[in-house]
């Protein structure tokens, strides 16, 4: 059966326009104004609530959720589902995340759009099964093997749960690469007001279709319609474009050419190239009182938190203290932190895990601030107090 | 303006919904801002299980409590457990039948809320009879925004049942308030 994207009835589902919701469940509420028709996932704490809402809502939209047998087949459900013409999505947390890298990297590399959601808690291995942690900020960017581009939002509030998972199909179709939403079991568990925002305001963006006589059709080259964009054309399966999709480094025509020096270089410069050639346009970030700031919070997700309550408690000590958060974190906004660190004299990065983004910050940053690392594992956000000690603010 | 409300019981007592509630009267059915947290263990019933309500009317950053204003416990492990970090103007509303031991050295709201839920026929709203109390003790949300919110939460088979709880809850809880 085809899936028909009704916005007038997915609002009906979803209920009432504005909602004390879970984290975990805006992403779920994200995922269907996007239009998702299938998900395929394995329930885990923290981010069990995602397939949950998933299987209530999604079959009344019209759209299929499959419980797989593991995170491996859920990706693998949601590439092929991919392929089938469907927005797809899956959600996990460390653990299975771990096991979807190896199809994380066969999505990158076939440009297959799907959206993968890490609600993060503490590993490595099973760690902390019920508590938020950031440590897959890495993983995201370099867990799959290979030369690739990641792109990865991180919210830090339940809205942002909502929007971003929205965002995150948008860039999805928009690349043909995978995108990662990385919660974490602090902003996945939390409840706030959501507002669910009106069809007009939404600007979804769907992949391009493959349109061009059948015959002419090149399937992994720069878009056949569109001047100047790497990203190729979609033939969704089933629609008479003849494609073949593999992992295995492929010519324009998708066969394997696994013994072609050139080919693979034009293959993985073009896949790597159609995000960073447009790095200006994947810039999220947001800046609170930065403009006299002399020291800057640069943090991301549920860390964001804490450390926005700290810089207001220091303000109120007459501390010049902003904060730069970090909603697009892959592609990492080179410029703007190399900028940022020209200004202030310090740079302090509030993250829960014992250093990740922290590397990305001081690389950019280039000796021209000091870069200080503030860790906290365990399963616990900081707290403010804990903070404050940074800033020298007791 | 922030207050931090702590509600504690044991799990499968309705210790989540009753922080749910109060926060979404706050920022729903009211223009505050509210976040709401939870921690509990692993067993789907028993244990001590705790949901945490900040109320602010600016942007709430710091998501969990740092200072509580309102204390609820409806189980005595979870009055235990969970009290260690009230300060001296933290306002403390308990069941004494299912809080025995609550003598310690200060005063606090007794609201028999078990036994006010079987008189109306089934103990399963005895969170909803320390939300309606909760609400007239502590005095910020509005007692109509968080009746809009409890009938908003509840199973629609129940609504009758769950709006008579919170009525003789507001009342259990003015009661108490004149008593103190």
């Amino acid at each position: 059966m085809k899936f028909i994207y009704d916005p007038i009835k997915i609002r009906d589902v979803l209920g009432n326009k504005i909602q004390f919701l879970l984290g975990d469940m805006a992403c779920v509420y994200g995922g269907l104004l996007a239009g998702v028709s299938f998900f395929g996932g394995y329930p885990i704490t923290p981010a069990s609530e995602v397939s949950e809402g998933m299987a209530r809502l999604l079959p009344r939209v019209g759209g299929t959720y499959i419980q797989m047998e593991d995170e491996i087949g859920s990706i693998a459900a949601i590439i092929g589902a991919s392929w089938g013409g469907a927005k797809s999505m899956t959600a996990t947390s460390g653990p299975g995340f771990s096991l979807m890298m190896e199809n994380y990297g066969y999505a990158i590399m076939t440009e297959t759009p799907c959206v993968i959601v890490n609600v993060q808690r503490t590993g490595p291995s099973t760690g902390q099964p019920t508590l938020g942690a950031q440590g897959d900020m890495m993983q995201a960017r370099y867990g799959t093997h290979g030369d690739l581009e990641a792109i990865a939002l991180a919210p830090s509030t339940v809205q942002e749960c909502l929007d971003f998972t929205i965002e995150g199909f948008n860039l999805s179709e928009k690349y043909r690469n995978p995108v990662c939403i990385m919660t974490d079991g602090e902003v996945g568990h939390l409840r706030e007001r959501i507002v669910i925002p009106d069809e007009k305001d939404l600007n979804l963006i769907n992949r391009v279709q493959a349109t061009i006589p059948k015959n002419k059709f090149i399937p992994f080259t720069d878009s056949q319609t569109r001047k100047n964009c790497k990203v190729p054309d979609f033939p969704t399966f089933g629609t008479g474009y003849r494609t073949y999709v593999t992992g295995l480094t492929h010519n324009e025509k998708g066969f394997p050419a696994t013994d072609k020096q050139k080919d693979h270089e034009k293959l993985v410069n073009r896949i790597t190239t159609k995000i960073t050639d447009d790095a200006d346009n994947l810039v999220m970030v947001e800046k609170l009182k930065l403009d006299d700031a002399d020291i800057a919070f640069v943090t991301y997700g549920a860390s964001a938190r804490p450390a926005e309550t700290a810089m207001d408690i220091a303000r109120s000590h007459g501390k010049k203290v902003g904060l730069l958060r970090l909603q697009i974190v892959w592609p990492f906004p080179e410029k703007i932190v190399s900028k940022l660190a020209k200004q202030v004299d310090k740079i302090i990065v509030p993250e829960m895990n014992l250093g990740q983004i922290y590397h990305p910050i001081k690389e950019a940053a280039c000796g021209n601030c000091e870069v200080e690392l503030a860790p906290k594992i365990g399963g616990e956000m900081h707290l403010p107090s804990e903070l404050l000690k940074y800033l020298g603010v007791k | 303006m922030k207050k931090e409300i702590r509600i504690c019981g044991f799990g499968g007592q309705g210790v989540i919904l009753s922080g749910f509630i109060i926060g979404k009267a706050a920022s729903v059915f009211m223009d505050y801002y509210a976040v709401q947290s939870q921690s509990y263990g692993p067993e789907a019933r028993g244990g001590a299980a705790r949901s945490e309500v900040i109320i602010s009317d600016e942007k709430i950053g710091y998501p969990r409590p740092t200072g509580v204003d309102l204390f609820v416990a409806m189980s005595q492990e979870s009055f235990d457990t969970y009290r260690n970090d009230l300060n001296k103007d933290t306002k403390i509303v308990v069941d004494p039948d299912l809080v025995p031991k609550n003598d310690i050295g200060r005063s606090l709201y007794k609201i028999h809320a078990q036994k006010i839920a079987e008189a109306l026929g089934n103990k399963i709203v005895t969170n909803i009879v320390m939300v309606g109390a909760s609400t007239a003790i502590f005095g910020l949300l509005d007692e109509e925004a968080v009746k809009k919110s409890v009938l908003d939460s509840v199973p629609k088979r129940f609504l009758e049942l769950n709006e008579k709880a919170y009525i003789k809850g507001l009342e259990a809880g003015k009661n108490a308030l004149k008593k103190l």
